[in-house]
């Protein structure tokens, strides 16, 4: 195990000194009242700059990223980011710029903005976006708040109610809840679709909307989309769009074509900018004309080429974020929209949907795959038989996969399938790195059979091994004691 | 798998036994099998009305959140307190571990639950998907 840096503390080894002040010491300190004030020092480690570095460096080479590996994690689209992305985030006339400063003087800044919510909503067949929400989950609530704010305009307080398929993301109720939902879950069909009986029959005129994502979960499209869309526009909702899973159709069809009114963006998924770790991530939110009076404030204009902010929008469900997002990934995935075109965008999706299916179909017979047919950009595979033979479970091959050396897919999600596997390869993968873990996946599924406690007692290889997850869970220690 | 024979069930796999007016509603061997190591049970209030079919009570499990369905409608009259500091009950017994009392106001409602022994067919089925 790795000391943590408290225990490397070592009295005086941190030697730094600040240089003397060569301004006046700033005036005010004697003023904040002596109780607001602490009496003894923090707490703070005394460790060499070396030391510090190698501690640091040490850990640093304990995280895994797509540039270690492949790293198939279901739904949360893990291509790569092309470091061009961080060239351009890194130019001065973006990074010595302040928020704070007038319009006239950032312009540059303004346009990409802008020209980047045009891009955007010619991608997903939008009118206006606002790039505010600081990620996906953010970007959701932004959505759900303005559909809430469509119907209280019109005076229709009766909308009570939010449906939510039971594959959806956990995010899409629990965004219905915080802003003030009831929600209402439709169930999949026997071909892991929207049963369009249930939602027949849960639509009614206290049902603010259904938030969709297509493809689902399960990477399947929702072929029935347009009569999706009409039933719950003839009931007189709205439909919102989960962009999670836009990688599979960016370039190749449009949520605006399908019927949805709001739609929200994971720049970090789809727009390959950087994701693990905490990004951050970019939640842009996209809406028909007749929504765009809700967007959050300011909205960025164009007047003759001039940029500006319009803040005089009575009826925006106001500021989301502070200043104008997080600036830096809009940059990035800008970047990458640039960098690859229409038809880069288009074949990403393409081969993102392929390397999926080459998948799929190479793991057939090795593990059961409940809904076994053309997929998406992501399937589901299920430890069912090798749980049922041998007691091997999801988990269990989850955590032998790190012995070769692997990110495990995400597992026990969508719910709706018992000891679930969610793989998603992602467009960056090439042929020879799928045959790969395809060859790890097929050897596992061999040791289930043969020698189901090698794969029971993964991890072998790593640092720590299986983390007691119920005593964690159950009495966490959340803080470092001496 | 345990299934007591002189419960109702529901198909979202709570339990209610019913003793005079009031039933004592938990969640079956069933659901605690497959939710794994129960880390958090968070309990409804005290007096809360609730429909059959609403949710009281919420089950974190390591493997998931799951919401915990009320078989009859009435008012929760008690809550079991052991499972605030000891969630790991419910997996150990249960049965024996109730989650709430409801005190009900309509018994017809038992008819749409289901015996001990059609319960027991519903998750051979629910297995088989």
């Amino acid at each position: 195990m790795t000391k943590l840096i408290f225990e490397r503390n070592v009295s005086g080894a941190n030697s730094f000194q600040l240089p003397p002040l060569d301004i006046p010491a700033a005036e005010g300190a004697g003023k904040i009242p002596t109780h607001l004030l602490r009496e003894t020092p923090p707490d703070i480690p005394s460790v060499s700059e070396v030391e510090l570095i190698r501690h640091y460096t040490e850990l640093s080479k304990r995280a895994y990223g797509v540039d270690n590996g492949f790293y198939p994690l279901g739904s949360c689209t893990m291509k790569y980011n092309p470091k061009i992305n961080e060239w351009a985030a890194r130019l001065p006339g973006f990074t010595q710029i302040h928020p704070y400063q007038a319009p006239e003087t950032v312009q540059g800044a303004l346009q990409l903005l802008y020209d980047m919510g045009n891009m955007l909503g010619e991608i997903t067949g939008m009118d206006h976006f606002t790039l505010q929400p600081a990620a996906g989950a953010h970007g959701e609530m932004t959505g759900v708040m303005m559909i809430k704010a469509y119907h209280n305009k019109r005076g229709d307080f009766k909308r009570t109610k939010m449906m939510v398929p039971d594959s959806a993301h956990g995010t899409n109720p629990a965004t219905a809840n915080v802003v003030g939902y009831e929600v209402i879950e439709i169930k999949s069909n026997e071909r892991g679709l929207v049963d369009i009986d249930d939602l027949k029959a849960k639509m009614s005129d206290e049902v603010a909307g259904l938030m969709l994502t297509n493809p689902n979960t399960l990477g399947l499209f929702e072929e029935e989309i347009q009569s999706i869309a009409a039933i719950v526009h003839e009931g007189g909702g709205l439909l919102y769009y989960d962009g999670a899973n836009l990688n599979a159709i960016m370039g190749v069809c449009r949520p605006g074509d399908m019927g949805f009114d709001v739609v929200h963006l994971n720049l970090h998924k789809t727009f390959s900018t950087p994701h693990g770790g905490g990004g951050p991530g970019s939640g842009p939110v996209g809406v028909k004309a007749f929504l765009a009076d809700f967007l959050p404030k300011p909205v960025i204009t164009k007047n003759g080429d001039q940029y500006g902010f319009d803040y005089d929008r009575p009826d925006s469900i106001g500021k989301v974020k502070n200043f104008y997002g997080n600036f830096g990934v809009i940059v990035r995935a800008y970047t990458y929209i640039m960098a690859v075109g229409h038809e880069g965008l288009k074949d990403a999706c393409q081969q993102a949907v392929l390397n999926a299916n080459y998948l799929r179909c190479h793991l057939q017979g090795k593990y059961h795959i409940p809904f076994d047919r053309l997929c998406k950009h992501e399937f589901v595979i299920s430890a069912r038989n090798q749980m049922e033979a041998n007691h091997v479970a999801t988990l269990d091959i989850a955590k032998r996969l790190l012995d070769y050396g692997y990110h495990p897919p995400t597992i026990y999600f969508p719910l709706i399938i018992k000891e679930a596997m969610m793989i998603e390869p992602t467009e960056t993968e090439s042929r020879e790195r799928l045959d790969s873990f395809i060859a790890a996946m097929e050897k596992i599924a061999a040791e289930a059979m043969d020698d189901p406690r090698v794969v029971q007692d993964a991890p072998h290889t790593t640092v720590i091994g299986r983390v007691d997850e119920v005593t964690a869970a159950r009495s966490p220690i959340v803080k470092w004691e001496a | 798998m345990n299934i007591p024979d002189e419960l109702f069930y529901t198909e979202s796999h709570e339990w209610i036994r019913i003793d005079g007016d009031k039933g004592y509603i938990g969640i079956s061997d069933y659901a605690q099998h497959n939710l794994g190591d129960i880390v958090f049970v968070e309990l409804p209030d005290i007096d809360i009305e609730v429909n059959a079919g609403d949710q009281f009570a919420v089950i974190e499990s390591v493997k998931a959140v799951s919401d915990v369905y009320s078989p009859l409608s009435g008012t929760i009259i008690e809550v079991n307190e052991n499972l605030e500091g000891s969630p790991e009950l419910l997996n150990e017994d249960p049965y024996e571990n109730y989650i709430a009392v409801v005190a009900f106001t309509d018994i017809s409602e038992k008819e749409k639950l289901m015996s001990a022994e059609q319960y027991e067919a519903f998750c051979i089925e629910e297995d088989k998907k």
